[in-house]
């Protein structure tokens, strides 16, 4: 109600702005400015001070982090960086943090990031924790969303291009993780030319402990070398069952744009992954030799661990029969996603106009009446008509992503045409279009995947910008939009950047979130083994050419403040605690000639810096982050003498401590 | 957010000092309006020995402080007619993990002394101003002044629960 009031008292001077610049707006603004802009504006307008109702969480696509939105303001409050190494947060510089970036590739500093899914509690999001997809070089990760801080990555073995990643089954029993590109299983010598011989794919499925969220592979099914493009679990009736949609079944190692877009339908893959679990567990399988990373913060230690891992359990449907089967799709299908009930499986059919949507009940009544209409690979593939449960026709062209709403529709993007189409689940009928700006590729309901949605908006995900905003030279940012899907008709209510590619998002009610967030780290809960849990402990010590300072912050000093000792060829390991136990007090620490970055640190952590100072002289350290009025005074200096030297390692704070 | 809140104080603290001068904030600064500009040591006597608590002494001691138990959470504290050992020993636990960065016990450092600290403050002042110094800073005239005339070093809050801060007052019972 106040907010309503307060809506109004914005409305007016709006209208008076939009009114006096309506003639700038026609020659000056882009072509397709917002009709209806001060509803729009009070639809998203969140005042100062208040919050918003959704948290957003956008995969920053190429750029490797996550970005973390208020809805409707599209307001940005943080990007977390997950497969890219972030000077601000010193993630991937810090020592802490390094093993997070383990692979059998070694420390891989960046990732292309594309689909954050949160955990879900009998198919609805619970909100626990945020699993995100690195495609380049396969990996999961999985985010604290008390902490909103990555915790653990694990590389996927024996997959190329990691991308029908990660869906969770509704009781994130597991995340599932498909290859895009098919790879030589196992990886060897060979030419692409052997590609339809030779290459493989794998859908793995990686076990979540239900407490801790800690992954484990449990086993991966070995596949024919298609393109497994994307994922979606069954829920509520055809819960026990994963679904992909696959393309380049002409198998091709080249030109895909031409050969792997051949054939007339390509396959939807159906796996009762309960079956599977059970096969597996019951002796079948076979143990591949392989390498891969699983890299775990461990939060006592504030420390994260990698673990190298040899073997992995593969499971080949050709030989265990009745798990795996084929459904016929149209045109190289590519979005893959289930309705609320689970009854509905639409596959986005990218070349086509129309939208295949398969039924599950027909399916199990397919491979029951065993409506078979041949074999590939040894796995079955059903008759088209005996599993397909209507088609949306001529939604648009170029369909993507569908998700859902709590009223029994479904929305699609549409790439080409560059749109959103609303249709109804079960008729078919399309409702309602809305274009979009431009180019949508995936799009967000709020739950819109999950057995619970909350059907207030839908998010488009657009890959091009072009004439929406300021222009910033030959790169254009991101952009993501928001619409309000309460009526009969969808409205555009705000355009907003994004910082990275929003590949995918996914929303949550803030209330589910907000009061789980943390606000410090418990400093008798550090059992950081570097960690310095009062000023009195703070302490250099030299170990060879490894200096190891143990150091303090506090608004607004440093203990000790001053170092000498250190010299030219020395590896100086600075251990920070962060004394403090208040919310929103980090202290940041740099070291002049640092070639790594800054350390910022939260209240009760303990972060290592590695420092290698190339030089003689007496060289500032300071605090990045303000935190007090005395912020500027929180500094010091590290003494550096010639190598060889005998200065003597000495370190104080205060002019009553310094040595004589 | 911090730059603002930092802001934030300063403008306090500048409109702070006309504040007390120009208007009374409730019964506590009724009696302290006088004095608050004051940074003369005055009548204070042994010089050298008691330079920390003169620096405390200056303007802040010079508000009444017997009647002013600070703002926050706590109302009314009983000390026992001794010292609790017990209590006081976990006290000074605490005490060196949470607040030894900024406080000596017997020696002005980045703050005040706890030392003798009976002499300048109510018991539920001082467990006040460890669990609520955010408010105190901005509102308590002790606190206020006190803040001043620390540079501005703000008394961090180290979220001690109650009970900790109540042992951390028994500890401070034994200097």
């Amino acid at each position: 109600m106040n907010i309503n009031y307060r809506l109004l008292l914005l409305a007016f001077p709006l209208l008076a702005f939009f009114s006096s610049c309506s003639e700038y707006a026609a020659t000056k603004s882009g072509p397709q400015a917002l009709s209806g802009a001060t509803d729009a504006a009070s639809r998203t307008y969140v005042p100062p001070g208040s919050y918003d109702e959704f948290y957003l969480f956008t995969s920053g696509g190429f750029s490797g982090q996550v970005g973390v939105y208020g809805l409707p303001s599209g307001r940005l409050f943080r990007y977390i960086p997950v497969f890219s190494v972030d000077p601000e947060k010193a993630y991937g510089f810090a020592e802490e943090t390094k093993p997070l970036l383990n692979t059998s590739h070694g420390f891989i500093p960046w990732d292309d990031a594309h689909h954050p899914k949160i955990s879900q509690t009998d198919g609805i999001a619970d909100g626990r924790w945020l699993f995100i997809n690195g495609n380049n070089t396969p990996r999961i990760a999985r985010i604290d969303l008390t902490t909103f801080e990555t915790v653990e990555t694990i590389e996927v073995p024996l997959s190329g291009g990691n991308h029908s990643s990660p869906y969770l089954t509704q009781g994130t029993e597991y995340v599932i993780a498909g290859t895009r590109f098919s790879v030589p299983i196992p990886q060897t010598d060979a030419s692409s030319k052997d590609f339809a011989d030779k290459f493989k794919g794998t859908l793995s499925f990686i076990k979540v402990d239900p407490k801790t969220g800690e992954m484990k592979i449990h086993f991966q099914v070995l596949m024919p070398g298609f393109d497994y493009d994307l994922s979606a679990s069954g829920k509520g009736v055809s819960h026990g069952w994963t679904f992909f949609t696959s393309y380049n079944t002409e198998q091709q190692g080249t030109l895909k744009e031409i050969e792997a877009s051949q054939n007339d339908k390509d396959y939807v893959v159906a796996i009762n992954w309960q079956k599977a679990a059970e096969l597996v567990d019951g002796g079948a399988g076979e143990d591949m030799p392989v390498t891969y990373y699983h890299n775990l913060m461990d939060e006592s230690t504030q420390t994260a661990k990698s673990e190298v891992i040899k073997t992995v359990k593969v499971l080949d449907p050709s030989k265990h029969k009745g798990f795996v089967y084929f459904l016929p799709t149209p045109k190289s299908p590519h979005g893959m996603d289930v309705d609320p009930s689970g009854e509905y499986i639409v596959a986005g059919g990218k070349l086509s106009a129309d939208l295949a949507v398969h039924s599950f009940s027909k399916m199990l009544k397919a491979i029951e009446n065993k409506a078979i209409e041949t074999e590939v690979y040894g796995i079955p593939v059903l008759k088209y008509e005996e599993v397909l449960g209507g088609t949306v026709k001529q939604g648009g062209l170029g369909p993507l992503h569908t998700e859902f709403d709590d009223a029994g529709n479904g929305y699609t993007s549409y790439f080409i045409s560059s749109e959103i189409v609303k249709w109804k689940v079960g008729t078919w009928e399309v409702l309602d279009r809305i274009p979009t700006y431009y180019s949508i590729g995936h799009l967000c309901v709020p739950g819109g995947d999950t057995r619970k949605p909350w059907g207030k908006y839908v998010i488009a995900l657009n890959k091009i910008t072009k004439d929406r905003y300021l222009p910033t030279g030959p790169e254009l940012t991101q952009s993501a939009q928001l619409y309000d899907i309460t009526g009969e008709k969808m409205k555009l209510l705000l355009d907003f950047p994004t910082i990275g590619e929003p590949h995918y998002a996914q929303a949550i009610p803030a209330n589910i979130l907000m009061d789980k967030s943390k606000k410090v780290y418990r400093l008798d809960e550090n059992n950081h083994p570097h960690v310095t849990k009062s000023e009195d402990q703070a302490k250099v010590v030299r170990k060879g050419n490894e200096v190891h300072v143990y150091m303090t912050t506090i608004r607004s000093h440093f203990t000790p403040d001053n170092i000498e000792g250190v010299k030219v060829g020395d590896e100086v390991y600075f251990h920070v605690t962060n004394l403090e136990q208040d919310w929103d007090v980090p202290h940041g620490f740099a070291v002049l000639g640092a070639q790594n970055s800054e350390l910022l640190i939260m209240p009760g952590v303990t972060r290592t810096l590695k420092w290698e100072p190339k030089f003689v002289g007496n060289f500032p350290m300071y605090c990045t982050d303000f935190c007090s009025a005395l912020h500027q005074e929180m500094q010091g200096y590290v003494r550096v003498s010639p190598a060889g030297s005998n200065t003597p390692i000495k370190y104080w704070t205060g002019v009553d401590n310094a040595p004589l | 957010m911090k730059i603002k809140n930092n802001l934030l104080l300063l403008t306090a603290l500048i409109s702070g000092g006309l504040f007390l001068n120009g208007c009374s904030s409730g019964e506590q600064s009724a009696q302290n309006q006088t004095k608050t500009t004051s940074l003369s040591s005055g009548s204070e006597e042994e010089e050298e020995e008691e330079s920390e608590k003169k620096a405390e002494t200056e303007s802040a001691g010079a508000i009444d402080w017997k009647n002013n138990k600070g703002l926050g959470p706590v109302r009314s504290v009983s000390l026992g007619e001794t010292v609790d050992q017990a209590m006081a020993d976990a006290g000074a636990v605490i005490y060196k993990e949470k607040c030894t960065a900024c406080h000596k016990a017997d020696k002005r450092f980045i703050g005040p002394a706890p030392k003798g600290i009976f002499e300048r403050r109510t018991p539920e002042w001082i467990m006040n101003m460890i669990l609520n110094p955010e408010q105190m800073v901005k509102e308590d005239p002790i606190a206020k002044q006190l803040l001043i005339d620390y540079n501005l070093s703000p008394m961090a809050n180290q979220n001690l629960t109650e009970d900790e801060a109540r042992k951390v007052l028994e500890y401070f019972r034994t200097l």
